[in-house]
């Protein structure tokens, strides 16, 4: 019994070998992009707009305002990958429910490479908000003493990010193989729904702690304390 | 007893106990997680979304407390290295 798409191996050629998640990852890539290419072809700012258009304003009008209220900061800025990061394992998480298909948030690779995104863009997101020195100087933000648990506390916010997602999609994945074994057709039937809203729930999940990763390292605390100041002042 | 049976009986015994002592205490912290939510929605109803938001970011933290459980009790049963090792060694 495979405990991950990693060990399915679908083609290999010379030292080029296709494993089952790589090509389901490329996979929901392309459904994403082929279908997002194809809604936004005839795009129309008036009253009556496609069904497809439609759907998805409604996704990123929708993510948008969760960024704006958990980060209560502008989201634009934040909504290409963090709107990626949900859509992305969302898709992912849902699909599962298609016959053959490996999730590729099953495997420990995927979920550590998104979870390495989220610790690259962190910095990223801070810097370029607060400037290098402002950035740097959170680290030592209460008193110096607390630079190695925050530098720990970022690493092992990675670590969870991806361990999070891996074993809700890969629990699921094993539950339905172990229960087709016992039980044929309906006792997995309800493990699968759960299954779905797991992946759902997981996905936004995900998308969250990201924003508020972010939020936390781009919001400065001096604006929080001026804020509090001028609300005694008044 | 052999190292084998040895290994075999430490993994299954071991990933068992796992699965059930550490799902206790997840399952607890969820229980009071969601009472408070509750609680707190009882008296703010305005407050809806922000308190259903947070608690589902809570549960899902505590959730994969019992998640790393899980993943544990998989390892030791499917992907055990120590029993690849030896079935490596007892087959080559």
């Amino acid at each position: 019994m495979d405990i991950s798409p990693d060990s399915v191996v679908i083609w290999e050629w010379k030292w080029v070998s296709i494993n089952a998640t790589i090509l389901f990852t490329w996979l929901v890539m392309a459904l994403l992009v082929i279908g997002s290419w194809l809604a936004t072809r005839g795009l129309s700012a008036g009253v009556k707009i496609s069904r497809w258009q439609n759907l998805l304003e409604i996704l990123v009008v929708g993510m948008r305002d969760q960024i704006r209220e958990i980060s209560d900061q502008e989201p634009s800025a934040y909504l290409p990958f963090v709107g990626t990061l949900f859509l992305f394992i969302a898709s992912s998480n849902v699909l599962s429910i298609v016959p053959g298909y490996h999730p590729p948030t099953g495997s420990l690779s995927t979920t550590s490479a998104l979870a390495l995104c989220v610790l690259v863009a962190v910095p990223i997101f801070g810097i370029s908000k607060r400037g290098l020195v402002g950035y740097l100087k959170h680290y030592i933000e209460p008193s110096a003493l607390m630079l190695p648990f925050h530098i720990v506390g970022e690493a092992s916010r990675t670590l969870t990010l991806a361990v999070r997602l891996f074993g809700n999609v890969m629990s699921g994945t094993m539950i339905i193989a172990i229960l087709l074994i016992v039980a044929p057709l309906f006792f997995p039937v309800i493990m699968r729904a759960l299954e779905l809203l797991i992946g759902l729930i997981q996905a936004y999940i995900f998308a969250v702690l990201a924003t508020v990763y972010i939020a936390s390292a781009t919001s400065a605390h001096w604006e929080v304390e001026k804020k509090s100041e001028e609300k005694e002042g008044a | 007893m052999d190292s084998a049976t040895l290994i075999g009986i430490a993994s299954i015994v071991t990933s068992g106990l796992t699965m059930a002592i550490g799902s206790i205490g997840p399952a607890l912290a969820q229980g009071r997680a969601v009472a408070q939510a509750l609680g707190s929605l009882a008296q703010q109803p305005d407050e809806a979304s922000t308190i259903t938001r947070t608690l589902f970011v809570g549960l899902a933290m505590i959730e994969s407390i019992a998640i790393y459980c899980f993943v544990l009790a998989m390892i030791l049963i499917f992907a055990n290295p120590f029993w690849r090792l030896l079935s490596a060694g007892a087959g080559g």
